[in-house]
């Protein structure tokens, strides 16, 4: 435990806490991202882009070597990586729009496929380096350990440039993901930001391949978005909650992969990640599980309530066994099902409540806030006491009518 | 190549390449149309949390512990997506993504932190599978096919996919025409009594199985690049389902024997004494047959609104 908190706060020796700010970097622009590509609803294009990048890696590697270089230089391998996803894409984009394929099946065979020739490329290099580790399978799975200052730069430098471009560019992505025929009369080009985000999906992955490895990039684009849609519906809060729990859980990923053996850190911040979701999935007062299901049931109750009451009154026998479980709860009805004293006045109370809410729908025009009857509602919270104090006059009046 | 040597290194991985192969292409065809090929994505990689889970409970490597776990997984992956989906109303592209690398990353974690340096069992083993070393030795060329003795020496993976095929092609016949129905028209398929969610539900179930028996032997890259390379590339060469089905059955067999080829002996040709991964070849093989339909394909244009 004392390891991971020295590991949170930054105090496990230099490379851990170069990681670690490296990651929540990354985890942050990764989240800001991924909310765009989530509200255009492409989250698995960004899996494409990221399952491409293997034949530009093993490619990348192969030319370097031919040309007497070192095949592991980061940049080299980055740039090998980003070209070939970028031709990923492209042929994605190429088949959905000239072919009758849908974008689904354009995304899975780009990734299979492209992923089969990188294995096959994986293969020829193991050759190659005659038995050597070539160290290209750390990119499958991403690997921190050993990282140089050099690679924790790059990645803490692209991370900071691409929440920058985030900050620049959200606007017009948000109007975009929302209108985008209206997004066109405002001058933003639908395409041109769709490359845009595509563009930083990129930067994204190719910097991540190297802490979180090409399998599981994808994840750190999908789940903060997704996380954050629990808490929030308005889209600039949506765009903050997935950045910062993006890089609160890289932050904690890296550090608990810091202070533990044999914690791979890809697979941790994933997993950080994912804890996040399912507690926003099972607890956000709004759109959590929880919340939901409580709100259903305090629904059902009153509704349960409601009718058992105006069965009361009408002297109706109650056969429903959940009305009677909810009158006898509420102590309005004995067990044997005869009604309490109590009981016979919240019926009567009730039945009151509904000859007025009958007349106020009727002269709904006095009552404007009659329409926002829903049978369910008590009426002296949705209309005044000197509206309540009129109605009721009224209801005398048909009272003394009919006698 | 045609003698002993092919029958005791080449013939078997080859079967295997294509039995594979077609297990994971004919279901593809029915996941293309209703716009659920990722969920073969998804399956194969929640296969390696299932299997590693599976070796720890088991102590073992077996075939049946492996392939019981991969297929709890499979169903865990599932129901959890289609929970994301319905109670945290989530688009299912997002909703899938969330689950298959979270469980993804459980299984990388667990796998590191077991102790399976005793077995092999790794993450390089769950992608790329391991087709190469499916050899056949007590065979002594062609006549051993009808050998009994040498037949139950043939690895074993042969036997599974074989039983497995059988079960995907018995399926689609047996319920071909409402499956057909329930894929074009679900709303149509349930007012005339088809039990459409349910036969939804077995696709999804069958495709899982065959990935799963699949993925043992060749790896989850050539089992997503089977579920929908084929079934996609067959979609460009016709309209009649028949039709396409037949065309995806023969895009599998070819990318799997080409890749097989073109991995062993490639290299051969241009001068190299090695080989590259069998299965990483079939899947570019697949697609490069899909690009070729993407170009040439009689089909390949979306029908134009008629004006």
């Amino acid at each position: 435990m004392t390891e991971f908190v020295s590991a949170l706060l930054l105090q496990s020796g230099y490379n851990a806490a170069l990681v670690a700010i490296g990651s929540a970097l990354l985890g942050l622009a990764a989240g800001g991202t991924g909310t765009f590509v989530f509200l255009r609803k492409r989250a698995l294009i960004s899996d494409a882009a990221a399952h491409s990048t293997l034949p530009g890696i093993g490619l990348a590697f192969i030319i370097m070597v031919a040309l007497g270089g070192d095949g592991r230089n980061l940049f080299g391998l980055i740039a090998g990586s980003a070209l070939s996803a970028i031709v990923g894409l492209l042929v994605v984009d190429w088949i959905t729009k000239s072919t009758r394929l849908p974008e689904d099946a354009a995304i899975g065979a780009v990734l299979s496929v492209f992923f089969g020739f990188g294995v096959v490329l994986l293969t020829v290099i193991q050759v190659m380096s005659a038995g050597k580790q070539a160290g290209l399978e750390g990119y499958l799975l991403g690997s921190t350990a050993g990282m140089l200052f050099q690679e924790a730069a790059t990645i803490a430098l692209v991370g900071a440039i691409s929440a920058g471009a985030l900050l620049l560019l959200h606007r017009r992505m948000i109007v975009v993901a929302f209108d985008p025929q209206y997004a066109e009369t405002m001058g933003f080009s639908v395409r041109a930001t769709d490359l845009m985000t595509m563009g930083l999906v990129l930067l994204v992955t190719v910097i991540g391949l190297k802490v979180v490895g090409l399998i599981l990039i994808v994840a750190l684009l999908i789940i903060p978005p997704v996380t954050a849609r629990f808490w929030t519906n308005r889209v600039d809060r949506l765009v903050t909650i997935a950045a910062v729990s993006g890089g609160l859980a890289a932050y904690i990923g890296a550090a608990l992969s810091a202070a533990y053996p044999k914690v791979p850190t890809g697979a941790i911040i994933v997993l950080v990640s994912f804890v996040m979701f399912a507690i926003s999935f099972l607890l956000a007062p709004e759109r959590g599980v929880v919340g939901s299901l409580l709100r259903h049931l305090r629904f059902q109750h009153r509704v349960h309530r409601r009718q058992g009451l105006l069965e009361l009154a009408r002297g109706e026998t109650i056969y429903d066994r959940m009305t009677l479980r909810v009158l006898q709860r509420a102590g309005y009805l004995r067990g044997d099902g005869v009604a309490t004293l109590a009981g016979r006045a919240a019926a009567a109370q009730e039945l009151k409540n509904e000859a007025r809410w009958e007349i106020a729908r009727r002269r709904n025009i006095e009552f404007a806030d009659a329409a926002r009857f829903d049978g369910l509602s008590q009426i002296d919270t949705v209309l005044t006491a000197d509206e309540i104090a009129e109605i009721d006059a009224e209801l005398s009046r048909q009272i003394g009518a009919v006698s | 190549m045609i003698g002993q040597e092919f029958v005791q290194l080449s013939l078997t991985p080859m079967l295997v390449g294509i039995l594979a192969s077609l297990a994971c292409a004919l279901p593809g065809n029915f996941l293309l149309l209703r716009r659920q090929t990722l969920i073969g994505d998804a399956i194969s990689h929640v296969v390696l949390p299932g299997i590693v889970v599976a070796f720890l409970i088991s102590g073992s490597i077996a075939a049946w512990p492996m392939m019981l776990g991969a297929s709890g997984a499979a169903l865990v992956a599932v129901l959890m997506i289609e929970a994301v989906k319905r109670f945290g109303r989530i688009e299912s592209g997002a909703a899938m993504g969330v689950i298959f690398t979270s469980m993804f990353a459980g299984g990388v974690l667990l796998l590191e932190q077991s102790d399976t340096s005793s077995v092999h069992l790794d993450v390089q083993h769950a992608l790329y599978g391991n087709l190469e070393s499916l050899i056949w030795l007590s065979a002594e060329g062609w006549g051993s096919l009808f050998d009994l003795a040498a037949l139950s020496e043939m690895p074993p993976q042969v036997g599974r996919l074989f039983v497995v095929l059988a079960l995907v092609v018995a399926f689609i016949a047996v319920f071909w025409s409402s499956l057909k129905i329930a894929t074009f028209d679900e709303s149509f398929a349930l007012s005339i009594g088809i039990p459409a969610r349910l036969l939804g539900f077995a696709l999804v179930a069958l495709t899982a199985i065959a990935a799963v028996a699949a993925f043992d032997a060749v790896g989850s890259i050539i089992v997503i690049a089977m579920f929908i390379c084929p079934a996609a590339t067959a979609r460009l060469m016709t309209d009649d389902l028949v039709v396409q089905v037949l065309w995806s059955a023969v895009f599998a067999v070819v990318s799997a024997v080409l890749g097989y080829m073109l991995a062993g002996y490639l290299p051969g040709l241009l001068g190299y004494d090695y080989a590259v991964s069998a299965a990483g070849m079939m899947a570019t093989v697949s697609g490069l047959i899909l690009g070729v339909a993407c170009l040439f394909g009689p089909k390949r244009k979306r029908i134009a609104p008629t004006a």
